[in-house]
């Protein structure tokens, strides 16, 4: 069941998770959050982008800590965790962010 | 958050009545062609599809099992359906469901084993109850051995002591072997043998979280503990479940293992070859798969050249460690014959508190009231220590040495009779979110009860899947994420390391 963007159809798995991840660009969130009804503000970017960086790098999404730490730094301490987090990305931002930033989902006793 | 029909709590169990087929529509993703092909297990051409000739390889491989494990055998023909198990399972009282009754759920396998394999099935299969193998059969097997978690709590009630998690184990094992394994734990397991962990979190990644953790620490307390991986010569392994790395309140349990480590003086290491303690072979009922995962913390052991071999905060895996490590890695005549192989993190812990090796300054933990959540698998499964009931008291009494707030939750409910999580067993997975959640009923009434008599604002746990289950599913119960705590979160915030920065 393929996600339409830009014309486009990208597959997905089950989840909705992007089966190739370099089908990805901005429009590909943008999709996936409109069909969760969840608007994506800069926030939401700074984390979606934060992600892409990391996975980037190391081939697998940051451990909640090291988002949090890294948030915090950039975004003030008071965002600094995981309940910021959360608001932003109610289903988990783990899970959620990763969707939207084109990652696969973490698997394992997460 | 989604929208399922939350169980109610009460301020006493009620036994539900039973709603027929209320979760026949529960099952979760099967396994594609990747996962079913990277576990060596066939695939039909087209995901769900059952192989060709299913039916012939799915009574062979009942056959061969039957005769290979006796305790199988036993559990096909000794039921007499007493009704003790009906409403012990948190999945039964969780939704209704009466397949969900423990009896049920095994008879879905005992049905088949009769009509094929005794003489009865075989010439008047509806006297004895005894069905046909068919693809809806199957079908339903799938559905609700995937609504087991192998928690065992209605093996503890059953007189003939009927173990239902190894007849889910049988069924799944089966299953997968003609086309239907589960997508969760077969996407899971291959990620160990190529990576090293259920995660999949490959090594540069483990050394930038341990790096931040140390930072972390540092920055917090003013001193530098480490969190070393790959450390040839270290005394100690650590082997704990990936999701210490990468969740919360995973990662304080983390910390705090380090802590302990640091103020015994001993020398530990982690291993990027052995960073995951689970073991899902166990959940999908595949010997291969136990053992294979095992062997990788005997090499990585060998290869550190370490002394012992310690296991942070999992349930299954301890399970695992401490009934098979043995048979399924051993010997293990290279390590030092003084200690236990392998040995729990608790056990160390509580050890260092007995000695008196410990700086501990419960008043840290003085702004949360505690109970503790026995882990199915640690529960009823294993020891914490050399005494019977030491897994029990071992948890609870790291707990009262570093916290002045601690009470049980309702006596049926702990201990021997803990109810699981509702995510254990291979079940911990996004498209079983309505099951995890009904499942969670029991341990949520409980501590709901025990949270408006006794004041307890907060659960431990040393379970990496009861800590992901309870962040996931206390908010839909009326309570906060982060009233789950890891029992090494609670010692870490209590221990007072030499040289470190005080608030006063």
């Amino acid at each position: 069941m393929p996600i339409e963007v830009n014309g486009k159809q990208l597959e997905v798995d089950e989840e909705g998770y992007l089966a190739n991840l370099n089908d990805w660009e901005p429009a590909v969130a943008e999709v996936m959050a409109a069909a969760e009804d969840q608007p994506l503000t800069s926030d939401h970017w700074e984390i979606i982008n934060f992600l892409r960086e990391y996975y980037e790098e190391y081939q697998i999404a940051p451990a909640v800590r090291v988002l949090t730490k890294a948030v915090g730094k950039k975004l003030g301490k008071d965002k600094g965790n995981s309940k910021y987090l959360y608001e932003l990305f109610p289903y988990g931002p783990g899970k959620q962010a990763c969707k939207y930033a084109g990652l696969p989902k973490p698997t394992g006793c997460v | 958050m989604a929208d399922y029909k939350i169980p109610e709590t009460h301020e006493f169990p009620i036994i539900p009545s039973i709603m027929e087929g209320a979760m026949a529509h529960s099952s979760p993703f099967v396994a594609g062609e990747e996962f079913q092909s990277d576990m060596g297990f066939p695939f039909s051409g087209e995901t769900g599809k059952l192989i060709d000739g299913w039916k012939e390889r799915f009574l062979e491989l009942m056959q061969e099992k039957l005769s290979k494990y006796r305790s199988l055998q036993v559990f096909m023909d000794i039921c007499v359906k007493c009704g003790a198990c009906t409403d012990k399972c948190h999945y039964f009282i969780g939704t209704a469901d009466p397949v969900n009754m423990p009896v049920a759920r095994q008879d879905l396998l005992r049905k088949v084993y009769r009509r094929y394999f005794t003489f009865a099935g075989k010439y008047f299969p509806k006297l004895v109850g005894a069905v046909d193998l068919t693809e809806d059969v199957i079908k339903q097997m799938y559905s609700y051995y995937h609504q087991c978690s192998e928690c065992r709590r209605c093996a503890v009630f059953c007189p003939f002591g009927i173990d239902t998690a190894e007849v889910t184990m049988a069924a799944r094992d089966m299953l997968a072997q003609i086309g239907m394994g589960q997508k969760y734990s077969n996407q899971i397991i291959p990620k160990v043998h190529k990576i090293g962990n259920n995660l999949g979190l490959p090594e540069p990644a483990l050394v930038d979280t341990l790096e931040g953790l140390e930072e972390e620490v540092e920055e917090d307390i003013g001193v530098k503990v480490r969190y070393p991986l790959d450390e040839k010569g270290a005394e100690i392994l650590l082997v704990t479940p990936s999701a210490d790395f990468f969740a919360e309140p995973h990662i304080d349990g983390l910390i705090g293992y380090g802590k302990v480590f640091h103020a015994a003086g001993v020398t530990w290491t982690m291993s990027s070859k052995a960073s995951e303690a689970a073991n899902f072979g166990l959940f999908i009922g595949n010997y291969e798969q136990m053992r294979k995962i095992s062997l990788r913390i005997r090499d990585a052991a060998k290869e550190l050249g370490v002394k012992r071999i310690i296991f942070g905060e999992c349930g299954h895996a301890w399970r695992v460690a401490y009934n098979h490590l043995n048979t399924l890695a051993g010997p293990w005549d290279f390590l030092d014959p003084n200690y236990p192989v392998p040995q729990h993190i608790l056990e160390f812990t509580k050890d260092c508190l007995d000695r008196g090796i410990l700086n501990i300054n419960k008043s840290e933990n003085d702004h949360m009231t505690l109970t503790f959540h026995d882990s199915c698998n640690i529960a009823r499964a294993s020891r914490i220590g050399d005494k019977p009931g030491s897994q029990f008291t071992t948890p609870r009494a790291v707990i009262k040495a570093v916290c002045n707030n601690f009470h049980d939750m309702s006596a049926d409910t702990i201990q021997d009779q803990t109810f699981c999580c509702g995510g254990g067993g291979g079940l911990l997975t996004d498209d079983l979110m309505e099951l995890r959640i009904k499942g969670a009923q029991p341990r949520m009434e409980a501590l709901k009860n025990v949270s408006n008599d006794h004041g307890v604002t907060h659960m431990a746990a040393i379970c990496a899947i009861c800590k992901s289950q309870f962040t996931k599913v206390l908010p839909y119960y009326g309570m906060t994420m982060d009233q789950i705590v890891s029992v090494h979160q609670l010692v870490s915030n209590a221990i007072v390391l030499e040289g470190q920065e005080t608030d006063e």
